[in-house]
């Protein structure tokens, strides 16, 4: 496989010596002009990866502050076409910053994988996250889309075993997602010390770059988990952000950019701090 | 659609992944996989254990009431004049469903796997009884999901389910029915996959689940099988159940599936009509094949692949997918999958309560509407089954607010 933006970005920020703060925000949320407006301000903000979550009305593995933010962009009138729309936007002023779209599988089977892997690459995405598609069901997806040169990255969790690790591992490239926790996003801070040892054990099984979320929401937290990981990533708290603040009737306000931007700036300082603490 | 392969035998499937032809399989984040291949080994042991087997046999004749009766709807008959309809009684087990025969099934198995809290969803509520039951029975603590809008329709359940010592969440994410409540029984095992089992009501979610759903419930197609021949010497030559997941639907279909003489039909709602997008629940009839819950089945969908609410005055088929098992029998047309829309099946709830002294469940006066429609159409010597999978009871005060009546 070729090398993808996600690869460069990984090893650039490894001879630098710090993680990548990896941002998720929910496509749409409220409106495509927000997250325009966003995507081409968050590098700038700090975010090394940008994931993004096409929305979907039955997120079973989201909590609350996900779930609100995908039914917003529902409303709003959001569909994955727009949502590939976006990043073709995107692409056309930043050619370096990864995006990862993040999702569930019923959208994309609905618009025909072979077609939307087809549609991802030309608009300039670099990976997905599906969710609810296990090694189990590589055919689906997968296949076809590390076939088109896009990464395909898997979620290892506290379940995934030593044993079934390889198997979640094969198909997967760019980096390996672990949810440090058993649940849903947005849920009780992990323990760091406990996400040091699981890291460790996924990459004594692998050479890819590990990043770790679910309950990642400050910059202490970042700076914690990132001391041992390759990636740190924040998405409830960035949503939340969002949502608180909309307007009365859910709409963006003139403090919606400034308030996402204000706290991906504070995450970002937790990243670059991540080493320098461990050494100190 | 292509139709798939006829097959010898329609009893074979799933396939070692979870696949009836393309439908079934798993589709559930990381945190479960390892969970469903535990259950897929527990159910395996259980089924080749006797013990397992004598125990599901003791509860259920004991506990459940079984074997329920095939019984003659002579008044019925008479009305309709035309083919002969035999009920099977499932609204006499206890709890007043088919519901019990796959809690029982499961129950045992979560008590095996050493698990010590249940969980479930539910969507009339009947579900959510029967699990609460064999919680109580077995001593274990239940938390049932159930939409918001479901907890306001069915309040005779949900104040069964809080006396039976369960916990009763509602549910307000989405239009609070029952695809919202399996999301959040999904959401709560992905946060405790140490103690928790997560008892399933129908015959969809990840592979095993349809599969053992199924099997757990096919006891009711054994004995009406059984029953027909000693009694009427022969097959039926049609069997007809309602579908929403399709739990009681494919328990009555399954043991019938290879006798190529008998008619089977399932009956979807078709709400206000299947002409109405959202306005029915009728999935293979007005929906297209999609995953959601752990399985791709046909369900009602957008065009952009976001799932749809659907509707219909049931409770309990108001579910936007169906069983994987249905959805290939659609397609191989062993099965025809019918649309009843409310008024009818309103229009067979008091038919039955008044011609046979039976209430019906909204639920099984689908399926009671359906014979309404053909019996009349066939000869007097031909025979129905009918499933009537549950009893009405809890269905009254919806009835009654339809009928313009306050109880």
């Amino acid at each position: 496989m070729t090398e993808t933006r996600i690869d460069r970005r990984f090893a650039s920020l490894k001879s630098e010596g710090r993680p990548a703060l990896v941002t998720f925000m929910t496509a749409g949320d409220p409106d495509p002009d927000t997250t325009l407006a966003l995507l081409k301000a968050l590098p700038g903000a700090g975010a090394d990866v940008i994931e993004l979550g096409m929305p979907f009305s039955d997120p079973m593995a989201d909590g609350p502050a996900i779930q609100a933010a995908g039914l917003r962009a529902l409303k709003g009138g959001q569909t994955l076409q727009k949502t590939l729309d976006l990043v073709r936007t995107f692409r056309q002023s930043d050619d370096a910053t990864p995006i990862v779209l993040m999702g569930y599988y019923n959208p994309i089977y609905s618009f025909g994988s072979e077609a939307f892997v087809a549609a991802a690459k030309a608009a300039g995405v670099d990976g997905l996250i599906i969710v609810d598609l296990p090694p189990e069901a590589d055919d689906e997806l997968c296949l076809p889309a590390l076939e088109a040169g896009l990464n395909f990255i898997r979620l290892a969790t506290p379940t995934t075993d030593d044993k079934r690790l390889p198997a979640v591992l094969a198909n997967t490239s760019g980096f390996v997602y672990y949810v440090s926790i058993n649940g849903i996003t947005g849920s009780a801070a992990p323990d760091a010390s406990r996400v040091a040892e699981s890291v460790a054990r996924i990459k004594r099984h692998t050479h890819l770059p590990v990043s770790v979320g679910f309950g990642v929401r400050t910059a202490e937290q970042a700076a914690a988990i990132g001391a041992n990981a390759d990636g740190v990533v924040v998405g409830s708290a960035i949503v939340s952000a969002v949502a608180a603040s909309l307007d009365s009737e859910g709409r963006a306000t003139p403090a919606t950019v400034p308030a996402v931007l204000a706290l991906v700036s504070d995450l970002a300082g937790g990243v670059r701090a991540a080493r320098k603490s461990v050494a100190a | 659609m292509t139709a798939p392969v006829q097959p010898n035998s329609f009893k074979t499937g799933p396939d070692e992944r979870g696949y009836f032809g393309i439908y079934g399989g798993r589709f559930v984040a990381e945190t479960l996989m390892p969970l469903i291949l535990e259950l897929q080994q527990a159910y395996e042991d259980a089924k080749a254990d006797p013990a397992f087997k004598a125990e599901l046999q003791a509860l259920s004749t004991h506990y459940a009431g079984r074997p329920s009766k095939l019984y003659f709807a002579e008044g019925l008959t008479k009305h309709l004049g035309g083919a002969r309809i035999f009920f099977k009684r499932e609204d006499l087990n206890h709890t007043g469903s088919h519901k019990i025969n796959n809690c029982l099934g499961q129950i045992l198995l979560a008590k095996r796997m050493g698990k010590t809290r249940i969980i479930a969803e539910t969507g009339a509520g009947q579900h959510g009884v029967a699990s609460a039951t064999v919680a109580a029975r077995f001593g274990l603590p239940c938390f049932v999901y159930m939409g918001a809008t479901d907890v306001e329709r069915q309040a005779p359940n949900v104040f069964r389910m809080k006396l039976l010592g369960a916990t009763v969440n509602p549910v307000t994410a989405g239009n609070g029915t029952l695809k919202d409540a399996m999301n959040e029984a999904l959401r709560d095992w992905v946060s405790n996959v140490e103690d928790t089992y997560y008892l399933i009501g129908t015959a969809a979610g990840p592979h095993p689940y349809p599969e053992l759903v199924r099997d757990f419930q096919s006891v009711i197609g054994t004995e009406a099988r059984a029953q027909m021949l000693e009694q009427e010497g022969r097959l039926p030559d049609m069997i007809i159940a309602a579908v929403g997941g399709g739990s009681n639907a494919i328990g009555l279909f399954h043991p019938f599936l290879d006798d190529r003489d008998v008619e089977i039909v399932g009956v979807e709602a078709g709400g206000h009509g299947v002409d109405i997008e959202n306005g029915h629940a009728a999935s293979m009839t007005g929906g297209r094949p999609g995953v959601l819950h752990g399985n791709r089945t046909y369900l009602l969908q957008d065009a952009d692949g976001q799932i749809l609410e659907g509707h219909s005055v049931s409770a309990g088929l108001d579910y936007p997918g169906v069983g994987p098992e249905h959805s290939w029998l659609r397609d191989t047309g062993r099965v025809q999958y019918v649309p009843i829309v409310d008024q009818e099946a309103l229009d067979a709830f008091q038919v039955c309560t008044r011609v046979e002294g039976i209430i019906p469940a909204l639920e099984s006066a689908h399926a009671i509407a359906q014979a309404i429609k053909v019996a009349p159409t066939m000869a007097k010597d031909k025979t129905i089954i009918v499933n009537l999978s549950g009893r009405g009871d809890k269905d009254v005060h919806t009835v009654g607010k339809l009928l313009g009546m306050d109880i």
